[in-house]
């Protein structure tokens, strides 16, 4: 994976002959903080345009499957009017200075892209005909642009990016803001299905991903952590592990966290034992022969039963805090003919990317270079030089493909690591995980445990909802992935409606797994409007197309940001048109309408929208005798605005984001005794081949500007699949995983 | 003791003890880093290689027990990466995170060497121990039937 660095240099190089092209140029720095929106994007910074024609456009945003290598550089080509054939995408190195921000997180990237990144095409191109024009003596206005040429009409003179490039990178780049933007229905490139940039790479299985990063004289690393969230070393048997074949040096890590009932987002370092070695698995060999006496401390004291008991008091005592509330929630319950009471329980889970967490790291004269998988690079340059009391200036990050994120990597703690056991020892390192380390060592997705009561009038309308949210934390912040916001949906609809939170201390890392809140709290909430559509007698569709009719109390986006600490800010909330469209959609596309009822075999519905998208679902789904359940098909339907920025790969996020959300149903994360009871693929499992239906996927193209995939295509597949169950069985799922309540995926 | 392997059709010579697992005799000594670790157990299936052309999990077999075997990698599957299987992945676009693509690729490989036009019932069988985090399932079916047309004109 040198190659990134090494062709950074011939990309410098070959830039003297064409679209100047200087990586590491810093244009207007000082006025920028590392991670702010940059203002001041140059296309110089993203294109080089070689003499020959070829375009290289510079892909900002970390990649770990989502797409981002094609999506923000489709953007740049599109207005910079080449062919896409033409084009050679590489990853940018860290730097937000010149890039802008290079996270991939929170569906944030086609939104937070959309804009800049054709204006940055735009301006290349507005570069380039401004060099024809002058090399002509012709007016700009009077050139155009086709497939990586400039042409000037009126003599009928043409010529290419390629030749056009020297000139043109002398030129002044034009303000962002400036330059003219396509139509639309001009597009040859956005909203047409490019490949993946690294797909023939993958299937020839080129060295890509963080665990293939090699460096000359390179050492392996493995870490035994204690068992328990935080424990520290006491003693260990370290001569005789230092004497064993390959190991080089054995570290111990103190650790710099302090268990206490809310756990920071990057809490520092976990306490371990670091074994490096000639090779990986020499480092593990050893592991086996550890002797560890740990501290175990006071997260040894937790447990899956306990929480679960103190959550069931939390929910009868009054709630802690208020997130919302408006309207009379107990007259209205009081009045109200039928009252509909139920309690909703889900699991702690782990992200378990299919690349163990990693990183490689080499400090040498006092410099760091990093091979850094994180989707939240910047954070992990901070936090590196932190820890290791450096300057930021003195590392070099190069972002490298991962085998999968799901928010595994917007934290750094691997990276860490092995940056910290580089300096410690002079060295290149390769840090792995193995994936017991990987399950027990997660920052998990946070269980929850949800009192909800609805109140139904004579005519079956929703009137009142209160919802009790028992989460985890101190009496100040909910663990992280386990925050609600105030226009959690169904919030504003209700005439009445009330949401607390209640929370317990939790010693243990929790993060975000991909739609993070939303992936437990749409599950919860679309179940228990399927139960009140039921108790009032009425199709769960017509009733919640209803209520999102009706408006009561909208909460707007000045007030704050609306959807807790997962959802960028800005105009994030809710449209009722929007997720009506896409729930009237997706029951066209299913024939909702006309479905038959029978025993052992129903359809559900349910419906989302989080990380600026909408999407609904339907689930046609059997269950046999032993409460084996096969979904049949699924049906998606999604609004995330006006196009699709890449068709084939936006169908394969939505293919993922429900595929995905059925493994949830079948995973679970316990602790007894503070110990991760979990370890591989066998007691966490994911979803098979075999156990995969047929998904359709339609979008619903509305007059929005395009928002991203990677969050909201997930969430509506848990309650789809469990209203479907209940309409085949008459069984309420309200405890996850399927396990709890009895059932099991066939 | 030196073990001498065949590996995409050519001899190599490792030093290691000969119950280090195949997979990263591969990977950290013969540098072919197509074939991936995920579980060290073989539950996941990324580590799949072909040992005389059946689908073996490298992460489990001990590489003193292939030493007399042809293996083959995703990097040997062919000399341009344009075997059907590779072709029909590319076509279609299969992988998203793409990790677990190698060892899904040389499990399709092994499965149409022994049935030609496996039905989707043989697919799931086939694929049952090959386990992909991202959800490309629909893709990799769909490219399985491409590959396999493709495999059967070849014969042809």
């Amino acid at each position: 994976m040198r190659i990134d660095r090494r062709s950074f240099l011939q990309l410098s190089a070959l830039a003297g002959g064409g679209f100047a092209l200087n990586l590491y140029r810093s244009p207007l720095a000082a006025a920028q903080r590392r991670g702010e929106p940059s203002l001041d994007l140059t296309p110089q910074a993203f294109i080089h345009i070689a003499p020959d024609g070829v375009v290289t456009i510079m892909a900002r945003a970390s990649e770990s499957g989502q797409g981002m290598r094609n999506m923000l550089p489709m953007l740049i080509a599109e207005e910079l009017d080449v062919d896409w054939k033409d084009v050679r995408v590489q990853q940018a190195e860290l730097n937000e200075k010149i890039y802008g921000p290079q996270f991939s997180g929170g569906s944030a990237n086609t939104p937070q892209g959309w804009e800049p990144m054709r204006r940055v095409g735009a301006a290349g191109r507005q570069l380039l005909i401004a060099a024809a024009a002058q090399m002509w003596g012709v007016p700009a206005a009077d050139c155009t642009t086709q497939s990586g040429r400039v042409l000037h009409a009126a003599s009928g003179r043409s010529a290419s990016y390629g030749e056009l490039a020297a000139k043109a990178a002398e030129l002044p780049a034009p303000a962002l803001s400036t330059v003219k933007l396509k139509d639309p229905k001009d597009y040859r490139i956005i909203g047409h299905s490019q490949p993946g940039v690294d797909t023939h790479a993958i299937v020839t299985g080129k060295p890509l991903f963080g665990i293939d990063v090699e460096v000359p004289g390179i050492l392996y690393a493995a870490i035994e952590k204690a068992p328990v969230f935080a424990g520290k070393v006491k003693t260990a048997n370290i001569d005789r592990i230092k004497a064993l074949p390959g190991v080089r040096h054995v570290l111990v890590i103190d650790g710099a966290i302090v268990p206490a009932a809310f756990t920071p987002w990057e809490p520092g370092m976990e306490p371990g034992i670091a074994i490096v070695a000639d090779s990986w698995w020499q480092a593990q060999q050893a592991r086996k022969q550890l002797q560890v006496d740990w501290d175990l401390g006071p997260a040894a004291a937790q447990s899956t039963d306990g929480f679960m008991k103190r959550a069931e008091e939390l929910l009868q005592a009054p709630p802690a805090t208020t997130v919302r509330k408006y309207g009379d929630l107990d007259a209205a319950l009081k009045s109200a003919a039928k009252v509909v009471e139920a309690t909703y329980h889900y699991p702690f889970i782990a992200h378990v990317t299919l690349e163990p967490q990693g990183a490689t790291a080499h400090w040498k004269d006092g410099k760091l270079e990093m091979w850094s998988t994180s989707t939240l690079p910047g954070n992990g340059l901070s936090l590196v030089a932190k820890t290791l009391g450096i300057q930021e200036s003195d590392i070099t990050t190069h972002m490298i493909r991962s085998g999968g994120s799901f928010g595994r990597r917007l934290q750094n703690d691997y990276l860490v690591e092995a940056a910290w056991i580089a300096k410690r020892i002079d060295a290149p390192v390769k840090l792995l995980w193995s994936r017991e380390d990987d399950v027990a060592h997660d920052p998990f997705r946070p269980g929850g445990t949800v009192g909800l009561k609805g109140g139904l009038d004579a005519q079956g309308k929703l009137t009142a909802w209160r919802h009790h949210f028992v989460t985890f934390g101190d009496e100040k912040h909910s663990t992280s992935g386990g925050g609600i916001g105030p226009d959690s949906y169904p919030a504003g609809f209700p005439p009445a409606y009330a949401l607390y939170t209640s929370a317990q201390p939790l010693m243990l890392r929790t993060g975000a797994l991909r739609a993070p809140g939303d992936n437990a709290y749409c599950w919860v909430a679309q179940s228990f409007l399927d139960e009140l559509a039921y108790a009032a007698g009425r199709d769960p569709l017509e009733f919640q197309l209803e209520l999102l009719g009706n408006t009561q109390s909208s909460w707007s986006a000045s007030q704050g940001d609306a959807v807790g600490d997962h959802e960028p800010s800005g105009p994030s909330v809710l449209i009722p048109e929007r997720f009506k469209g896409v729930l009237e959609l997706v029951a066209e596309k299913s024939g909702w309408a006309g479905r038959t009822r029978q025993s052992g075999r129903g359809m559900g519905i349910a419906a989302w929208f989080c990380h600026l998208g909408y999407f609904a679902e339907v689930a046609d789904v059997s269950v046999d005798g032993n409460n084996k359940v096969t979904v049949n098909h699924v049906w998606a339907a999604g609004d995330v605005g006006s196009l699709i920025v890449n068709p084939r790969a936006a169908e394969s996020m939505a293919f993922g984001g429900v595929i995905e959300g059925l493994g949830h149903m079948g995973q679970e994360i316990t602790l007894t005794g503070g110990r991760v009871d979990q370890s591989n693929f066998h007691n966490h499992p994911l979803m098979r081949m075999r156990q995969i239906p047929p998904i359709e996927v339609f979008w619903r193209k509305t007059d929005y500007s395009p928002t991203g995939l990677g969050e909201p295509t997930l969430p509506p597949i848990l309650p789809a699949v469990t209203n479907a169950i209940f309409a085949a069985t008459g069984k309420r799922i309200r405890t996850l995983p399927l396990a709890r309540s009895g059932f099991s995926w066939a | 003791m030196p073990l001498k392997l065949k590996v995409n059709n050519a001899i190599a010579t490792v030093d290691v003890p000969p119950d280090t697992p195949l997979l990263w005799v591969l990977r950290d000594v013969l540098n072919l880093k197509g074939a991936k670790y995920g579980c060290g157990m073989g539950v996941c299936g990324a580590c799949t290689v072909l040992a005389d052309g059946r689908a073996v999990r490298s992460c489990m077999t001990h590489v003193g027990a292939v030493a007399d075997q042809a293996i083959t990698t995703i990097e040997g599957l062919s000399p341009d990466g344009l075997h059907p299987v590779q072709a029909a992945w590319e076509s279609l676009d299969v992988p998203q995170c793409g990790y677990c693509q190698a060892g899904q690729i040389m499990t399709v490989t092994a499965l149409l060497a022994r049935s030609p036009h496996p039905t989707d019932a043989e697919i799931d069988t086939a694929m049952s121990g090959n386990l992909c985090r991202c959800g490309t399932y629909p893709r990799i079916r769909q490219a399985i039937h491409e590959a396999a047309g493709a495999v059967a004109a070849t014969n042809k």
